[in-house]
């Protein structure tokens, strides 16, 4: 199964049915499937803030949502994120291409790479690295962690782990 | 009219109904007119009533009405092409447009100068559209309530404020109370 398609299945299995997106080219593969599938509400958003009260709605209205952003968000969203998610006890889980890494051609990125880890331990929110193609395996009990503690939760997926996905759109895990 | 007053002749068409309310002022002064288990008061995060209103409608049934104010909207404006695009007709967006940041001291806002909040939403896209004045507002809620179209109303009032104490409840409370009402309406 291929990296793009694990991931969906994993927000599928978990009834994650409303996911709002703000785009990134690691990120093109994943989104494309969340737009097709038929089990999930995708609902493109113009910044990430903006997506974290689409989010917040949808889960009072009894749908487990999501979003899908850049780690730069992580600067546009630390409000958000401390007096909607996390002092109402809305779960999140923010699958975020971690820009800025090793591989990175834009120099800029690396300007927001380096807050990222810091920025989310000082905002107390658990944070998982997929570095590897198999780290992905982890993806489903993220997910169900997220739901049992009602926490924001960040997943952040850098190049290498992305590597020869965005080319193909298929990485597989082996 | 002041927002206050305008909040006050809606509550007999609003208040049964699922209600998002923005931060500061308008949450507070809804709270004391009409709490109810429906309102969801918005204690932080300025702009966002609007968004939390629309995945509110598109994730289930009932009618949700999102309060809004003008200076909140444009913190948020990438809200309006949204809603445009993404249709739910169980949606009110009502902007109570006084022309300034009641909550933070009447600083004027630029809603209340050369920017119409009507012709912005229509450019993004929206359908619906109802510009009215504050003596009108029931008239158009109560409209919009039964046309079962997706609505923005951007109600023009004066700016003011009248004292009001701030929300005491706990947002897990409110969170919890809310969703529990969202559940046992669908
Ligand atoms: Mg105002």
């Amino acid at each position: 199964m291929s990296i793009n398609d694990k991931i969906v299945s994993d927000f599928e299995q978990n009834n994650v049915e409303f996911i709002t997106t703000v785009p990134c080219k690691q990120l093109a593969g994943v989104i494309d499937k969340i737009d097709k599938s038929e089990r999930i509400f995708h609902i493109p958003s113009n910044k990430e803030d903006e997506g974290m009260g689409l989010c917040a709605g949808a889960y009072m209205g009894g749908k487990r949502s999501a979003i899908i952003m850049q780690n730069t968000a992580i600067g546009v969203t630390i409000n958000t994120l401390a007096t909607l998610i996390q002092y109402y006890h809305f779960p999140l889980p923010m699958l975020i291409s971690y820009r800025g890494e090793l591989g990175e051609p834009v120099a800029c990125q690396v300007e927001m790479a380096i807050h990222t880890k810091a920025l989310l331990a000082q905002m107390n929110i658990p944070t998982y690295h997929f570095h590897e193609a198999d780290d992905v395996k982890e993806f489903d009990a993220i997910l169900k962690h997220t739901f049992m503690c009602n926490k924001p939760t960040a997943i952040l997926t850098d190049a290498s782990f992305w590597s020869g996905v965005s080319a193909t759109s298929e990485g597989v895990v082996k | 009219m002041i927002r206050s007053e305008v909040l006050k002749i809606l509550i007999p068409v609003i208040s049964d109904k699922l209600v998002v309310c923005n931060i500061g002022l308008p949450s507070q002064e809804l709270h004391m007119l009409d709490d109810q288990p429906s309102n969801f008061y918005m204690l932080g995060t300025m702009g966002l009533s609007s968004s939390i209103g629309l995945g509110l409608a598109l994730a289930q049934k009932e009618k949700v009405i999102a309060i809004d104010g003008d200076g909140s909207v444009l913190t948020n404006f990438g809200t309006l092409p949204t809603i445009a695009n993404n249709v739910a007709d169980n949606f009110i967006l009502l902007i109570i447009d006084n022309g300034s940041y009641g909550s933070t001291g009447d600083q004027p806002t630029y809603a209340g100068k050369r920017t119409s909040l009507t012709k912005v939403a229509e450019a993004c896209g929206c359908e619906n559209v109802v510009e009215c004045q504050a003596e009108e507002a029931v008239e158009v809620m109560q409209a919009a309530l039964d046309s079962n179209q997706m609505t923005i109303i951007v109600c023009k009032c004066e700016s003011g404020n009248i004292p009001v104490s701030v929300i005491k409840m706990d947002p897990v409370v409110i969170a919890d109370r809310f969703m529990t009402e969202v559940q046992k309406r669908n």
